[in-house]
């Protein structure tokens, strides 16, 4: 049952875009976020289809795999698709007893949903393609400058990775306790909403009992280790560009541009 | 209350590219009242195979029936057989939960919808099977040592008196003492109320003095399935899958090499030792 959500999972597999530096990939994210946005022509919307089917393409993921992550937000999108229906003001299309469906609604609803379903789907093929550890590694190297302004980017970045890290833990500690539970015949799916809250106690007492025990186990491994945050420590694999992440940035800017044109 | 598997396959991750293959077409039949050891190396699929038992897991292919029926039916009643199939996970002090050790206990005969009292009643009954201390039963449960949880946990699926006992690894991570008194226990319970046990492990040495009857299993598939004294001649073909017979197999064997007139017959230390005694007297 938790296994259903892909968004932001990663999948395994040898691809072109899997080897790219995650820097390559946080930055063309933002930047095709960005351009799905300034785009307000029909033309730039069919260009950056056409980028995001090429990428996804390239990066071997199943597409049905996609899809399967986008079932958990597509409540999100109907409620946003609806209320601009709705809510735009303008020139009437149709309107039924108090609401009324205006030509704008229709364009604008029509807008948000290609964007929204465009700058999710482009933003899971970055999770999918890069795993926790490289994200959190690329964005603090990103976010390197910003320590002249005294933002503590390693701890900020290395917080993030032991979070990331440990969703999979606990999704699987959940699974293990939840089905010892039921095997004590617990029941967690019927009844009311209280005695389904009250049907949690079980589960939560363990989960929140094993999440500290591990924290505290990490914690007292990383200083065995002596960690000492970010200061003077070197990394065994650095980041490095490589030919393939040059072409990749060449490739964006070409997509940047002719996005802009097409689409203004 | 038996138990039958018919062909039962297991794929974890069935649609995606990390599919493992955890069981492959097991067929087993599991009479009533049989004291069962479940051996196999580390990831062969004992705990995989375990769960469909009571259906916390179902099988890709294949069918199991309880009693004749197939439980993995709509209509069957899930809730029935889990409070008739006992099952004690890997671990299970991580499962403990109440204030005190005796609520915990409570907890598994209270889901079965039982009156306060024989709620308690059978609680203290469990909690005495499974030899927790008097003194113990009103302490947090998060108080208690390893051992004593592991007790603790094991005496809340007893609570709810099941039929067929499995218990997974319930002795990973005891010393030897704590060990033998816990399997020791649990023969004993099985000896008085007839009910059947499966005993997972990776050790045949810990299982051999106990159980009537060893399955051992290597890569999701049964590859023995008989009494502990035939699986230990076959102890060349354990070792090819990374286990072993008990050490008093190997020294039987050894002396018998040297030509001393011992029988084969022999899978616990006691046992050895008598026939090694015998041996002398002659
Ligand atoms: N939730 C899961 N998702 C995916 N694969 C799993 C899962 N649980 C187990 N597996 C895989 O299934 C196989 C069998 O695992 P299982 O836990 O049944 O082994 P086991 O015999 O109980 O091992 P152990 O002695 O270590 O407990 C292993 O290869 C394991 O990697
Ligand atoms: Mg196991």
């Amino acid at each position: 049952m938790l296994k259903d959500i892909t968004l932001g999972q990663y999948y395994q597999t040898e691809s072109l875009i899997h080897r790219l530096d995650p820097r390559v990939k946080l930055v063309g994210t933002i930047c095709y976020i960005i351009s799905l946005f300034l785009v307000n022509k029909i033309q730039g919307y069919v260009i950056a289809l056409i980028f995001l089917a090429i990428i996804i393409r390239l990066s071997k993921v199943p597409f049905k795999f996609m899809v399967k992550g986008m079932k958990a937000i597509l409540f999100l999108l109907l409620l946003t698709v609806v209320f601009n229906l709705f809510l735009t003001p303008g020139e009437t299309l149709i309107s039924i007893w108090k609401l009324t469906i205006t030509k704008e609604g229709v364009r604008v609803a029509m807008l948000m949903a290609v964007r929204l379903s465009f700058l999710i789907i482009g933003s899971s093929v970055m999770t999918l393609t890069t795993t926790p550890n490289h994200l959190t590694d690329g964005m603090e190297k990103l976010l390197n400058p910003l320590r002249k302004l005294k933002v503590p980017v390693h701890e900020i970045s290395m917080m993030m990775s032991i979070a990331l890290r440990f969703i999979p833990i606990l999704m699987e500690e959940t699974d293990k306790i939840m089905k010892a539970q039921i095997a004590r015949g617990a029941d967690f799916e019927s009844g009311n909403l209280i005695k389904k809250a009250k049907a949690l106690v079980p589960l939560l007492v363990p989960l929140f009992i094993s999440a500290f025990r591990r924290a505290n186990d990490l914690a007292m491994a990383m200083e065995a280790r002596c960690y000492r945050g970010g200061e003077f420590r070197t990394k065994m694999k650095p980041l490095i560009y490589q030919r393939a992440d040059r072409l990749a940035y060449l490739i964006l800017i070409i997509y940047l541009v002719i996005c802009f044109l097409a689409g203004r | 209350m038996s138990l039958l598997l018919e062909g039962v396959s297991h794929i974890y991750g069935e649609d995606t590219n990390l599919a493992v293959a955890a069981l492959c077409n097991i067929n087993l039949e599991i009479p009533e009242g049989q004291f069962i050891g479940l051996i196999g190396h580390t990831g062969s699929g004992k705990s995989t195979l375990i769960q469909h038992l009571n259906g916390l897991l179902q099988p890709s292919h294949g069918k199991i029936y309880f009693n004749g029926k197939d439980i993995n039916e709509k209509s069957f009643d899930r809730k029935e057989l889990r409070s008739k199939v006992g099952l004690v996970f890997q671990y299970p002090e991580h499962q403990l939960f109440e204030v005190t050790v005796f609520q915990d206990v409570c907890f598994g005969p209270k889901n079965l919808g039982l009156e306060q009292k024989e709620v308690e009643i059978r609680a203290y009954k469990a909690l005495k099977q499974a030899g927790v201390k008097e003194e113990q039963f009103y302490q947090s449960p998060f108080e208690l040592s390893g051992g004593q949880k592991r007790r603790v946990a094991i005496a809340g699926v007893l609570a709810m008196e099941p039929r067929v006992l499995i218990l997974d690894e319930p002795t990973a991570g005891l010393d030897p003492a704590g060990r033998d008194e816990i399997l020791g226990q649990i023969k004993k319970l099985q000896k008085e109320t007839g009910i059947t046990v499966i005993l997972v492990s990776h050790s045949m040495e810990d299982v051999a003095e106990y159980v009537d009857r060893i399955i051992v299993m290597n890569k999701g598939k049964i590859i023995l399935d008989n009494t502990p004294k035939e699986v230990f001649k076959e102890y060349k073909c354990l070792e090819e899958v990374g286990l072993a017979a008990p050490q008093v197999t190997y020294i039987m064997e050894s002396l018998k090499e040297e030509g001393f007139m011992l029988s084969a017959e022999v899978t616990t230390i006691e046992e050895a030792k008598q026939e090694i005694l015998s041996c002398f007297k002659k």
